[in-house]
């Protein structure tokens, strides 16, 4: 049993000839259960986010009197004064700004750093080579709340509290375990001797580095970029303790938490006060990162299958 | 956006990874008149060392200082003992947190795994495949702040706005507080966590079946194995050390679940979960000993995974 590591991520994804030489067995009637079950997991599935979705178009006095499943009665209702209120009036535009200006550093460095770590420990000699790694795989599964404290005491004493580069430094420590454990498994795996002819030929380890290992690396790379990109868009503890007071720097998650907290929203049958525009909100949080996948189809799984799946379900696992 | 802000984003987007290649070809100049064999020694440690940097800086030493603060007073100023433990432990609320932290333990873990199987298994058959398994990533790439404010919807009590009520609703019975009676309302934000990261693990899953051999699947077929008896007696043992690896995933998210309580609870009603008690201790009852109480219970409760995870980890290198 092995997962083909080196093929195309499409070949994961649309890998249809099996469940279609199992179709093709039984009559179309006796999967029926089949279809059925897997189509009302999906709708189960999607209920949330349409519902969000149609909210988040609707007038503020239809979302506070009906539901949104009222929205294709008549008389039709809709429009986008919701996403134009809040870009305009609750810093929605700066945050979304913030939010770039965070994520994208603190994915490249963690990302940079975590393969010159992991190039170290694949592909040069030095003594205590396991113990370290055996200690990186140990933090692998500190949880954020067994450090934040101090972190945020240092970051205070450095008077770097409430910049962005408190956010980078922090998102880089945190995700830096898992950076090294997955590429260090990705270029671990590639042949010892494509890199031993290139030290022959008198390449220096950066050359190797760089021409060799992390072009051969990029369906790891990016699966790590979309995993760093993704955790830190949505982070919203780190982003709370660290920029948290500080509105001109803050990301949207920390904005939309503010949003929700200050319209007063609860649960009791009481005050639904500006639903509207927590619907809005929150549809544009989630954008980029869906849009992000978009682009990548099925790098996502494959960067799974490598990362974590591979070592442990297949026997071994080579570079195609 | 002004200059500065503009001047900040070139910088960040364009400085910052270039400040990280600038690194390790600078290492290369740093080493570059020493004879070969000086730098072969000192080199894997000038890669290491960003990393190990990082590590050292925002994990290893941040726990160590936590442990620290446990056993000081509440302003880190004198201390006090196990004080802050003991008064833990004295506190029923704080038991009320652990027995909800085992609910998420025991559900969130559970349903997940056996969710993201059923759809892993059932999407293998059927030629929609992907749509089906993009479909229920989704929730996957929406940040916890959104979620709170898609289940919002849901879980609202009133059936003209509420999803659930008003499903009841249609079928003529009352509406129900979906959020302010224990221990139903921690099920309720657990079902919000089971939406999110099933996509997670029927990734991962579906990941290590496709590694199953079809002829071995088929050939138990004609032996006249039904479909249970193939997934029971054949699927479910060859997974088992993938369902391990989302297994643990899972365990660890459960244990450091935050976000979905903070957004939709506050940790209100008896919501409260271990990651969102530290973070009212700290930042809401500005109690750092006893905060750090807690991240040290967190940290020990996740000791047992860390060393099952380093002890697979070993065992697969002992393979390669």
């Amino acid at each position: 049993m092995t997962v083909p590591i080196g093929a195309p991520a499409d070949a994961e994804v649309d890998a249809p000839a099996r469940p279609v030489a199992i179709a093709g067995r039984r009559p179309w009637t006796g999967r029926l259960g089949l279809h059925l079950t897997l189509a009302i997991i999906s709708i189960v599935w999607l209920l949330p986010t349409i519902s969000l979705l149609i909210s988040s178009f609707r007038p503020e006095a239809a979302t506070n009197t009906t539901g949104w499943w009222t929205a294709f009665t008549l008389p039709f209702e809709f429009t986008v004064q919701n996403y134009l209120d809040v870009l305009s009036r609750n810093n929605m535009g700066t945050s979304f700004l913030n939010s770039l200006l965070i994520t994208i550093p603190a994915t490249v460095i963690p990302i940079m750093v975590a393969a010159f770590a992991a190039f170290a420990f694949s592909w040069m000699n030095f003594p205590g080579r396991n113990v370290l790694f055996v200690l990186v795989v140990g933090l692998l599964v500190i949880p954020l709340q067994a450090t934040l404290i101090p972190v945020l005491q240092f970051s205070v004493d450095l008077g770097i509290v409430g910049s962005f580069p408190a956010v980078w430094l922090a998102h880089t420590g945190f995700g830096l375990p898992f950076g090294i454990f997955l590429l260090r498994n990705f270029f671990g795996s590639m042949p010892r001797e494509m890199f031993e002819s290139a030290f022959i030929d008198g390449a220096s380890p950066t050359t190797a580095f760089f021409r060799l290992a992390m072009p051969l690396a990029v369906p790891a790379i990016a699966s790590l970029v979309i995993f760093q990109f993704m955790w830190v868009w949505n982070d919203l503890l780190v982003a709370l303790v660290l920029v948290g007071g500080f509105p001109q720097v803050a990301p949207m998650p920390v904005t939309i938490a503010n949003l929700v907290d200050s319209l007063g929203r609860n649960w009791h049958p009481a005050d639904l006060g500006g639903v509207h525009q927590h619907a809005a909100a929150a549809v544009r949080l989630l954008r980029p990162p869906a849009i992000f996948r978009a682009r990548h189809p099925g790098r996502l799984g494959q960067g799974l299958i490598e990362g974590i799946a591979a070592r442990t379900v297949t026997d071994e696992a080579e570079i195609g | 956006m002004d200059f500065g802000t503009l001047g900040f984003a070139v910088l960040a987007i364009v400085g910052v990874p270039a400040v990280t290649v600038l690194y390790i070809l600078a290492t290369e100049w740093l080493v570059r008149g020493l004879p070969e064999r000086r730098r072969a020694t000192i080199r894997p440690w000038l890669w290491l060392l960003p990393a190990f940097a990082f590590l050292g800086v925002y994990l290893i030493y941040p726990m160590i200082q936590t442990a620290i603060l446990s056993v000081m007073d509440r302003r880190s100023e004198s201390f006090v003992g196990f004080d802050n433990y003991l008064g833990l432990f004295g506190n029923d609320s704080f038991w009320l947190t652990i027995a909800n932290t085992a609910m998420w333990l025991v559900l969130f873990t559970g349903i997940v795994i056996v969710i993201g199987l059923i759809v892993a298994v059932l999407t293998d058959r059927v030629r929609y495949e992907t749509g089906v398994k993009a479909l229920i990533f989704i929730p996957m790439a929406i940040s916890f702040v959104a979620a709170g404010v898609i289940w919002g919807f849901m879980y609202e009590f009133d059936p003209d706005i509420g999803t659930l009520n008003a499903g009841l609703a249609t079928v003529g019975a009352e509406p129900q507080s979906w959020l302010t009676e224990w221990p139903r309302n921690t099920v309720m934000l657990i079902i919000v966590g089971i939406w999110m990261w099933v996509g997670f693990a029927m990734v991962i899953l579906s990941a290590g079946l496709k590694g199953i051999s079809t002829e071995l699947l088929e050939a138990a077929r004609i032996d006249g194995a039904t479909e249970l008896q193939v997934f029971f007696r054949i699927i479910l043992p060859l997974l088992a050390p993938t369902i391990a690896v989302v297994g643990t995933t899972i365990v660890i998210t459960a244990l450091k679940t935050f976000d979905i309580v903070f957004v939709m609870t506050s940790g209100n009603f008896d919501t409260e979960v271990i990651a969102s008690l530290f973070y009212r201790a700290r930042f809401i009852n500005g109690d750092v000993g006893s905060a750090s109480a807690v991240a040290v219970i967190l940290l020990l409760a996740i000791i047992p995974v860390m060393l099952i995870n380093i002890r697979r980890f070993q065992q697969q290198e002992a393979m390669r």
